[in-house]
C-alpha cells in the first residue's frame, strides 16, 4: 500500500514528490511519458514572474509571490540555472497608463518587492532595443529566468535520492474508492495508495471527473514560440511583456537563461492537449507580435520553432488540495502561468496538507541539496583542468555548439532518473539545442546512449516508445 | 606553451590541401587539428563518385580523394592531432593566435600559432532555420546525418523517404536511400530551379524516376512520435505557398537538404568580419581574414560545390600563409575592393591588393539565379578586365574569373572593381 | 524521321546539355557537349548505358561497421540492383584496404566490386 501516488512528473508532481519525500512516506510518481518533464513543463517561457499579474486574493496572486523566492533557494540547494533579470511591462499608448497603475496596484497588494513605474528614458536606458512606441513600462526586478527542464529533474532527482519512486512509461485509466484509499489501475499494474495527488496538467480533469461529482473542465491553451540564436540573446536583457490580454500575458521577448533569445507564446484553445504542432501563421503571429516590442527583431537567426500547452481552468484559478467529495484526493490541477514560478510553493502547500492527512514524521536523513551535472563553463581553468585529469570524457567535445562534453552526457545518463533519450540528454546537458539542432551531435549522442545503456543503437529513441530514430539496416528489404 | 607556425583548424579537404600547400612553400611546423577520430572530413561519409576529375583527372569516391592527400600529409610528415576540438581562438602577443584545444587523449590545451587556417568546413541548414511548422517527431533529418548514419554506421534513419531541397546531398542521398532498399517518393524544392549540380538530377533522381517538384514546399508535418506524413504545397514567386495546391504523402522519413552554411563560430571570436551573403569571412587576395595571420579556405570561407576547387583554394591559402609567416605579405599595400552587383552575389575574395598577389588571381563568385547566356563583366571605371560570355550559369554552381596581375598594376591604386552580370 | 533526345552529361560535374538526333535508331549528330566525352556519354545512353556504383558493404571485426565500395568500372545501368544485391551477400572480414576486391566479377558484368575505402581490424584484447 502507497501512502500517495502523484499522477503526473511535470514541475508540479516533482515539486510535490520533492516536498512530500521530507517526510516518511511510501510515495510513487507515475507519468505516462519516458521521462520526467515532458508535459507542459517541457514548453513554456521559463520565466519566474515577480506576481503582479494575478487578482489579489486568487491562489496565484498568493503562491507566485512565495515561489518566486522559493524558486530563488532552490536554484542554490538544487544547482540549476537561475538569473534574476527583472522584467518589464509595456505600455505603448498613454490611454492605457491606467491598465499599467492597476498592475502596479495589484503587485503592491499581492507583495512583489521593487516594483516601480518607468518612462520612456529609462526603458530605452535598460532596453535599448525596445520600440519607441513604448511610453511608460512596469518595471519588476524581482522576476527571472530559469531553466524549466532543470528545475523539473532537479526536484524529481531530490525526491528520488529521497526515496521517492518513479514509474514512468505508466499511463492511468482507472481511479477507483477503496474503504482504505484508492486503487490506480495503469498499464504497469495497479496500485494501491491512500492519497492520490492529481498533478496531471492537461488531463488532470479527466483523473478528478473520475473520483469526483463536482466536474472540472481543463481547456488545453496552445501557445508557439520562436528560439533564435545565442548569438543574438542580448537583444534584451530583461524579459518584455506587452499588456496582459483576456488570453493570457501576450507575447514576450526574452533572453533565457541559457542565453538565447526567446518570443512567445500566442494563445489558442484547442481540444486535443497533446496537439503540439506549430503553425505558420501562429509563428508568423508571435514574430508579428513581438516586433511590437522589439522592432528589429533578428527572426533569420531563429533556430527552431515550438509549441506548448498550457493547462487552463475555465474559471481561471489553480484547483489546489483535497477535493470536497472525494477524500485522500488531492487536486493540483489548472496550473497555467504563473504555474512554473508556483510549483516550488504549490509543493510545500500541497505536501503539508497530505502529511497532516496521513500524521506523517519528518524525517531525519532528508537530503536537501543536489548537484547537477558538472559544468566546465562555469568553472575556472584549474577546475576545469582538474576535472579532466579525473575523468577525460569531459575533454571530448560532442556538442559542438553548445560545447557540451562526453563526461556530461555519460553523468547525464548514469545520474538518478537519468537519462535515456536523446531528448532525455539534451535537457540534461543541452546537447543538440544549439543552431545545428542535434545534426551535428545526434548520432554520437545515440551511440554514448546505447554504449552506456547497454542496448544497440536501433532502440535508442528521440522520446517516448515508438520515436526510434532509426529503422533497421540498410540492404535489409532489397 | 606549446607554440607552433602553422595551425590548422580541420583536417578535411581543405585542412589536408592547405597543409601541403604550405609545406610545398617551406613551412616545416605545422600541427592539424582535426576533431573526428580520423582525417578526411565530411568526404569520409560522401562515399558517391565524382570528386577529383580536375586534380587527379580520374573519377574518385569521398574516401578515396581524401585518402590522396592523407597519404600526402602522412608521408611529408606533417604533424596531425585527430579528436581534436578545437573550443577557443584568440589573438595573442605580436601577431599571434591562441588556440584552445580539447580532446580526451590530450585534455585542454593551448597553443600559440604564429599562423592559423580556418578549414572548419560548414554545416547543414536544420528545421528549426527553415520555420516548417506542424509536429516535432522522430525522422526528420538532415541529409548530411541521414548520410553519416548510412554511409558509416550501415543503419536505415528510415524507409518511406520524402526530401525538401534539391542541394547536392539531399539529391545523393535520394540515390543512396534508394540503393538501400528505402523508396524514395520526391524531392520538394522550393525555388524554381534546384541547387545542386545537374548531373546529379540526372543520375540521382532520373534513373530512379524520383520526381523532382520544383516550386514546393513542406508547409505541415504530422506524427507525434514518428514522421507520418508531411504535407507539400506549390509556392508562388514569393515563395509563399498556393492555397488549395496543398497534398499530404505519407512518409517515415523528411530529409531536409536546404542549403550549408560555413561554421565561423570560432572565427567570430576572433572579431574576424563575415560577409553577410556568404556566412563566411571576408578575405583579401591571400585569402586572409581581416585579423592578421588568420586564413580561411574551402567551405568555412563560402560554401563549394566542388572539392576540387576546395583542394586548389586551401593550397592557395596554405602557399599564402607560409609567405605571411616569411615577412613576405605585406600589410599596408593599397587594396582594390571588389564590388559584387547585378547578379554576382559575392566574391572571394572581397579586396586584392596586387603587391601580394601572384601572376593569376581566381575570384570565385556564385550567381542570383539562372542565366542562359549572359556575360560576366569586369569593370574598374571606365575599364573593362574581362568580358566573358556564359552559356548558363545557376546559383547552384560556383563560377570563376582569372585576373592578372600585369592588368591589375596598370590600374589606378585602390580603385574598385566591378563584378556583374550583363544578360 | 529524325528525332532530337536531350541529355545531361553525367562524366563531369559541367553537366553539360548535350543534344543527339537519331534517325531510324542511327545517331545522326551530338551537339552541345564540351569534351568528347559528353558524346561517349550520350551514345552509350542511346545504345548501353552505364554506371558507376557506389554503395557500402558489412564488415566483420572492423573498426566501423561498413566500408564504402565501388564497382571499378561502369556497369550496365540495368544491373545497378543486381550489383547492390550482391554487395548484401558478399561476406568481408576486416582489415579491408583501398582497392581490396569485394565482389569479383559482380553480376557477370566482368567489374569487381572493389572497396574504396581503409578499414582496420579491432585490436584483441
Amino acid at each position: 500500500m502507497l501512502d500517495v501516488l502523484i499522477l503526473g512528473a511535470g514541475v508540479t508532481g516533482c515539486s510535490i514528490a520533492r516536498e512530500l519525500s521530507r517526510y516518511d512516506l511510501n510515495v510513487l510518481v507515475v507519468d505516462k511519458h519516458s521521462d520526467v518533464c515532458e508535459g507542459t513543463s517541457k514548453a513554456n517561457s521559463g520565466i519566474v514572474h515577480a506576481g503582479y499579474d494575478a487578482k489579489p486574493g486568487t491562489l496565484k496572486a498568493k503562491l507566485n509571490v512565495e515561489g518566486n523566492s522559493l524558486i530563488k533557494e532552490l536554484s542554490e540547494e538544487l544547482d540549476f540555472p537561475f538569473r534574476e533579470n527583472g522584467s518589464l511591462v509595456l505600455c505603448f499608448d498613454e490611454k492605457d497608463r491606467d491598465v499599467i497603475n492597476k498592475l502596479y496596484d495589484q503587485g503592491v497588494t499581492n507583495g512583489v518587492k521593487g516594483l516601480q513605474i518607468i518612462e520612456k528614458d529609462r526603458i530605452k536606458e535598460l532596453e535599448p532595443n525596445v520600440t519607441d512606441d513604448a511610453v511608460c513600462a512596469l518595471y519588476a526586478p524581482s522576476a527571472g529566468v530559469v531553466c524549466p527542464f532543470l528545475l523539473t529533474i532537479a526536484m524529481a532527482e531530490n525526491a528520488s535520492v529521497n526515496g521517492v519512486n518513479f514509474s514512468l512509461k505508466t499511463e492511468c485509466d482507472l481511479i477507483e474508492k477503496t474503504e482504505s484509499g484508492y486503487r490506480v489501475r495503469t498499464n504497469k499494474g495497479t496500485f494501491e495508495t491512500k492519497t492520490v495527488v492529481n498533478a496531471a496538467g492537461v488531463s488532470s480533469d479527466v483523473f478528478h471527473n473520475m473520483v469526483s461529482d463536482k466536474k472540472i473542465k481543463i481547456i488545453p491553451r496552445k501557445g508557439e514560440y520562436l528560439l533564435m540564436d545565442r548569438t543574438v540573446g542580448g537583444t534584451v536583457s530583461h524579459t518584455i511583456f506587452q499588456l496582459p490580454t483576456k488570453l493570457g500575458k501576450g507575447v514576450l521577448v526574452t533572453q533565457t537563461v541559457h542565453g538565447n533569445l526567446l518570443v512567445g507564446p500566442n494563445a489558442n484553445d484547442i481540444e486535443d492537449g497533446e496537439e503540439v504542432s506549430t503553425t505558420a501563421d501562429g509563428l508568423s503571429e508571435v514574430a508579428a507580435k513581438a516586433a511590437l516590442s522589439i522592432p528589429g527583431l533578428p527572426g533569420r537567426q531563429t533556430i527552431t520553432s515550438f509549441a506548448g500547452v498550457r493547462a487552463h481552468e475555465e474559471n481561471g484559478d489553480f484547483i489546489l488540495g483535497e477535493c470536497e467529495d472525494a477524500p485522500g484526493f488531492y487536486d493540483a490541477a489548472g496550473i497555467e502561468s504563473p504555474g512554473l514560478t508556483c510549483a516550488p510553493a504549490i509543493g510545500v502547500m500541497l505536501a503539508c496538507m497530505i502529511a497532516d492527512k496521513l500524521n506523517a514524521d519528518l524525517k531525519n536523513d532528508f537530503i536537501n541539496t543536489r548537484k547537477g551535472i558538472p559544468n566546465p563553463k562555469e568553472m575556472t581553468r584549474e577546475e576545469y583542468e582538474a576535472l579532466i585529469k579525473e575523468n577525460p570524457l569531459y575533454a571530448n567535445v560532442i556538442c559542438r555548439c553548445e560545447t557540451i562534453t562526453e563526461g556530461e552526457i555519460v553523468d547525464s545518463i548514469r545520474r538518478p532518473l537519468g537519462a535515456s533519450t536523446l531528448d532525455g540528454v539534451k535537457r540534461r546537458t543541452r546537447a543538440g539545442m544549439g543552431r545545428c539542432q542535434a545534426g551535428f551531435c545526434s548520432p554520437k549522442v545515440a551511440e554514448i546512449l546505447a554504449r552506456e545503456m547497454g542496448t544497440d543503437i536501433g532502440d535508442i529513441r528521440k522520446n517516448d516508445p515508438g520515436s526510434e530514430i532509426l529503422k533497421g539496416y540498410i540492404k535489409e528489404d532489397l | 606553451m606549446n607554440k607552433r607556425k602553422l595551425v590548422i583548424i580541420g583536417g578535411g579537404p581543405a585542412g589536408l590541401a592547405a597543409a601541403m600547400g604550405a609545406r610545398e612553400a617551406g613551412v616545416s611546423d605545422i600541427l592539424i587539428l582535426e576533431r573526428d577520430d580520423r582525417l578526411g572530413g565530411i568526404l569520409n561519409q560522401c562515399i558517391h563518385n565524382g570528386f577529383g576529375l580536375h586534380t587527379f583527372k580520374e573519377e574518385l569516391t569521398g574516401p578515396e580523394y581524401a585518402s590522396r592527400f592523407i597519404d600526402r600529409v602522412k608521408e611529408a610528415g606533417i604533424e596531425y592531432r585527430t579528436g581534436a576540438m578545437v573550443t577557443g581562438l584568440k589573438p595573442g602577443d605580436n601577431g599571434t593566435v591562441t588556440v584552445t584545444v580539447m580532446g580526451r587523449r590530450f585534455g585542454l590545451e593551448d597553443i600559440t600559432a604564429g599562423a592559423v587556417i580556418l578549414a572548419m568546413g560548414c554545416r547543414e541548414r536544420s528545421r528549426g532555420a527553415l520555420n516548417i511548422p506542424g509536429y516535432r517527431p522522430a525522422g526528420i533529418y538532415t541529409a548530411g546525418t541521414a548520410q553519416r548514419f548510412v554511409n558509416i554506421e550501415g543503419r536505415m534513419p528510415g524507409k518511406d523517404v520524402i526530401i525538401l531541397g534539391s542541394g547536392d546531398i539531399g539529391l545523393i542521398m535520394a540515390r543512396r536511400m534508394t540503393l538501400e532498399g528505402a523508396k524514395v517518393h520526391l524531392v520538394a524544392e522550393l525555388n524554381p530551379y534546384s541547387g545542386g549540380l545537374k548531373r546529379n538530377i540526372a543520375q540521382c533522381l532520373n534513373d530512379f524516376d524520383i520526381p523532382l517538384m520544383l516550386s514546393h514546399t513542406v508547409v505541415d508535418i504530422k506524427g507525434r512520435k514518428r514522421i507520418e506524413s508531411v504535407t507539400i504545397a506549390e509556392v508562388d514567386e514569393k515563395s509563399k505557398p498556393i492555397p488549395g495546391s496543398e497534398k499530404e504523402y505519407p512518409c517515415d522519413t523528411l530529409l531536409l537538404s536546404c542549403g550549408l552554411i560555413p561554421e565561423n563560430e570560432l572565427t567570430g571570436m576572433l572579431g574576424a568580419s563575415i560577409n553577410p551573403v556568404t556566412g563566411g569571412p571576408v578575405v583579401s587576395e591571400s585569402l586572409m581574414t581581416d585579423i592578421q595571420g588568420v586564413f580561411a579556405c574551402g567551405n568555412v570561407l563560402h560554401v563549394h560545390d566542388l572539392v576540387d576547387y576546395v583542394s586548389e583554394e586551401a593550397a592557395q591559402a596554405g602557399k599564402n600563409a607560409a609567405a605571411y609567416l616569411n615577412g613576405a605579405l605585406r600589410a599596408e599595400g593599397k587594396k582594390h575592393t571588389l564590388i559584387a552587383k547585378n547578379g554576382v552575389r559575392y566574391t572571394v575574395p572581397a579586396s586584392i591588393d596586387p603587391g601580394n598577389m601572384e601572376d593569376k588571381q581566381i575570384v570565385r563568385f556564385r550567381v542570383g539565379k539562372n542565366y542562359r547566356g549572359a556575360t560576366v563583366k569586369v569593370t574598374c571605371g571606365d575599364e573593362v578586365l574581362s568580358s566573358v560570355k556564359r552559356p548558363v550559369m545557376a546559383p547552384g554552381e560556383m563560377e570563376q574569373v582569372i585576373l592578372k596581375k600585369e592588368v591589375l598594376t596598370k590600374l589606378p591604386e585602390g580603385a574598385d572593381i566591378t563584378f556583374e552580370i550583363v544578360e | 524521321m529524325s528525332e532530337i533526345k536531350e541529355f545531361v552529361c553525367i562524366r563531369c560535374p559541367l553537366g553539360c546539355n548535350v543534344k543527339a538526333e537519331v534517325s531510324e535508331g542511327e545517331i545522326v549528330s551530338i551537339t552541345g557537349n564540351t569534351c568528347p566525352r559528353g558524346a561517349e556519354y550520350v551514345t552509350a545512353e542511346l545504345t548501353a548505358p552505364m554506371r558507376t556504383v557506389t554503395s557500402i558493404v558489412t564488415v566483420d571485426g572492423g573498426v566501423r561497421p561498413v566500408v564504402s565500395v565501388k564497382t571499378a568500372s561502369d556497369i550496365p545501368k540495368g544491373e545497378i540492383m543486381n550489383c547492390v544485391k550482391a554487395i548484401k551477400e558478399s561476406k568481408v572480414t576486416a582489415p579491408i584496404t583501398i582497392g581490396q576486391v569485394i565482389v569479383a566479377d559482380v553480376c557477370g558484368t566482368g567489374v569487381d566490386v572493389i572497396a574504396t575505402d581503409n578499414c582496420d581490424a579491432v585490436q584483441e584484447g
